[in-house]
């Protein structure tokens, strides 16, 4: 699709043949994920958690297809369809919910690599601006069913969570407590609210799966980006997708499904909350109360707003939460570097790797109980994060002076060796002598 | 459509006289129109389906004995499937949400406006902190009061007094108080009647 030696697809078989012809899929799919697909031959382990996210995305569907074969929804016997019928009865529910569950933390784990992948690497800049936000559009659908997955077992934490997240509208002014009662059909989570996020719940996956199509072929115009940022300028920078990386993302796959094997089998619920398994009850808040570990960090800039300014605290919160994610859209107009790669920009790293903490340091007071202190750090974690795009990103782009970019992809992959083999002093061994010593 | 219109004017014969708006031009936008306000028309069903329906909305009103409800305590009743506290004020409880001058409060009302004439020691609020709608505690028997000795919600720490006035914490408004009335000395009901 992208560059001119790209190999095109030659079926083999008449009957392929005589397929092209009529419906050309198979070379659609050799376009995109086979032979004809040509990949830079440098990418790093940073450039496998795409195809990972995928195939979280896939065990998603596939449990959760299965799940709703056995699942009520309904706010009399949905607790008891996930924790007698489905944990205890139908033969390997067990196994079906545990992974759909788990699959869920480790779709955002991935998600969560991915991004800062993006983040690191210059991503989202051009020419791979939408690339970056339909990105961001698959995960905000994946927070919207991660939410409404939530609530689904109809536990303590479900019902809670559903009240509090549905609480966020109530902030806006005037419109915001009837569309509240609007989004929930009731004055609080019952069986109609139940009934539509368990149908949107069946739905959004197939609508990411969808966005996650026009995210590749996004992708797939410009090419794959590469940890050197460089474009690619001949067929000597690339190798096709099939088998290299084919290969590659296979045996990654492998490893990270044996840790998400042991997590769902050994620790199937670390990553979730003891309160779930009581059964909701509108009249008894949980003391603890806070969403799944992959909202911490939102959770936390929430919270931070504690004073009216202006308008309410409580609108504030929610619109600093909706913003941290709104913002990233705007990431490829704020950082105007012409570097894309963090490899080649000092100044960036050193800030990329303090958002990172920060963000870490955010996840941690968004899960962890409230207290005056805690308060007080998420509120200089948030600031922080607000601060490093609209602030320190434009000002660095600006100020910072890149280190040299090597001539190509494949410059770099060899650069080692050419240094290596020219003789001591001279100015072929230079750069890369000096780096050694 | 104007371009359209304009362009068409040198070179079509089929236009009225120099007005520039063809009868094909009609015949195009009256039908797109009227199938536009019938695709307009057929989303309504698609939206207020979500809306409460009329058997959550006959959930509205419900009646609350408050006979055996002692000076100091409290009951938690379910009204629109959201909790609702009537509890019975101490004459201490009382003096002290009085004491409170207005100037000190996010949301300014005063324990005679939030109950009715007469009936001072009955505080009735819905049990849901304005914050982000948890249960408080401090309506049952030992539970944790609050600094204030009203509620106090363990999500996110907003502190409410004796009158359920939000004193402390990111709730912005006070303990809603619903529409009620006394339908006998020890009858109370909740929501609208009829």
């Amino acid at each position: 699709m992208s560059f001119s030696w790209a190999k095109p697809y030659e079926p083999k078989h008449p009957l392929m043949r005589w397929l092209d012809e009529r419906l050309p899929l198979p070379r659609v799919v050799y376009g995109a994920i086979g032979g004809g697909y040509p990949v830079p031959r440098n990418l790093n382990y940073w450039w496998n958690f795409g195809v990972l996210a995928g195939i979280f995305l896939t065990i998603q569907i596939v449990t959760g297809i299965v799940l709703a074969m056995h699942y009520t929804a309904s706010a009399d016997g949905a607790f008891n369809s996930v924790n007698q019928l489905i944990m205890r009865d139908v033969n390997a529910g067990w196994f079906l919910r545990y992974a759909h569950m788990n699959g869920a933390s480790f779709f955002f784990l991935v998600t969560y690599i991915h991004i800062f992948r993006g983040l690191f690497y210059g991503s989202y800049k051009a020419p791979r601006e939408l690339v970056w936000m339909l990105g961001l559009v698959i995960y905000l659908l994946m927070m919207a069913t991660g939410f409404m997955g939530y609530v689904l077992p109809w536990g303590q934490m479900s019902y809670w969570g559903a009240q509090v997240i549905t609480g966020f509208f109530s902030a806006f002014p005037v419109v915001g407590e009837p569309i509240r009662i609007w989004l929930l059909g009731g004055y609080a989570p019952d069986q109609a609210a139940l009934t539509r996020f368990f149908s949107l719940h069946y739905l959004l996956p197939f609508v990411i799966a969808g966005v996650v199509i026009l995210h590749i072929w996004a992708l797939h115009i410009p090419g794959s980006g590469n940890p050197t940022g460089v474009d690619v300028k001949d067929e000597k920078d690339t190798l096709p997708f099939h088998p290299f990386y084919t290969a590659k993302d296979g045996w990654f796959a492998g490893a990270v499904l044996l840790f998400y094997a042991l997590v769902t089998y050994f620790a199937p619920d670390y990553l979730g909350h003891a309160d779930n398994y009581i059964p909701a009850n509108p009249l008894a808040t949980p003391a603890h109360i806070v969403p799944e570990w992959y909202f911490w960090p939102f959770y936390a800039i929430l919270r931070s707003f504690t004073v009216d300014f202006i308008l309410p605290a409580k609108l504030w919160g929610v619109l600093a939460m909706f913003s941290s994610i709104l913002l990233l859209f705007f990431l490829p107009w704020l950082d105007k570097s012409p570097v894309r790669s963090g490899v080649y920009r000092p100044l960036f790293k050193r800030f990329f790797w303090l958002l990172v903490v920060d963000v870490v340091i955010l996840g941690y007071i968004g899960g962890a109980p409230i207290n005056a202190f805690r308060v007080a750090v998420g509120q200089i974690a948030s600031a922080y994060y607000f601060l490093h795009f609209l602030v320190i990103l434009p000002i660095v782009s600006a100020l910072e002076k890149p280190l040299p970019l090597p001539n190509s992809i494949t410059d770099s992959v060899l650069h080692g060796e050419a240094a290596e083999a020219a003789p001591i002093g001279s100015p072929t061994r230079g750069r890369k002598a000096a780096s050694a010593a | 459509m104007a371009t359209k219109a304009q362009s068409a004017e040198g070179s079509d014969t089929a236009g009225a006289a120099g007005d520039g708006f063809r009868r094909r031009d009609f015949l195009n936008v009256a039908p797109v129109a009227f199938a536009g306000v019938g695709a307009v028309a057929a989303l309504a069903p698609l939206i207020i389906q979500m809306s409460p329906s009329a058997d959550v909305l006959a959930l509205a009103s419900i009646e609350v004995d408050i006979s055996k409800i002692l000076p100091g305590q409290g009951i938690k009743v379910s009204w629109r499937k959201q909790p609702v506290f009537v509890r019975n004020l101490t004459p201490k409880e009382i003096a002290e949400a009085n004491a409170v001058p207005l100037s000190d409060l996010r949301d300014p009302q005063t324990l005679a406006e939030r109950t009715q004439p007469g009936k001072a020691n009955w505080l009735i609020t819905l049990g849901v902190c304005t914050h982000l709608g948890c249960v408080p505690l401090g309506i049952g028997e030992g539970e944790n009061k609050g600094p204030y000795g009203g509620y106090f919600c363990p999500c996110h720490g907003s502190m409410y007094d004796t009158a359920a006035r939000i004193r402390q914490g990111p709730a912005p408004k006070n303990l809603e108080v619903p529409e009620y009335s006394f339908t006998s000395p020890t009858v109370v009901q909740i929501g609208r009647g009829g």
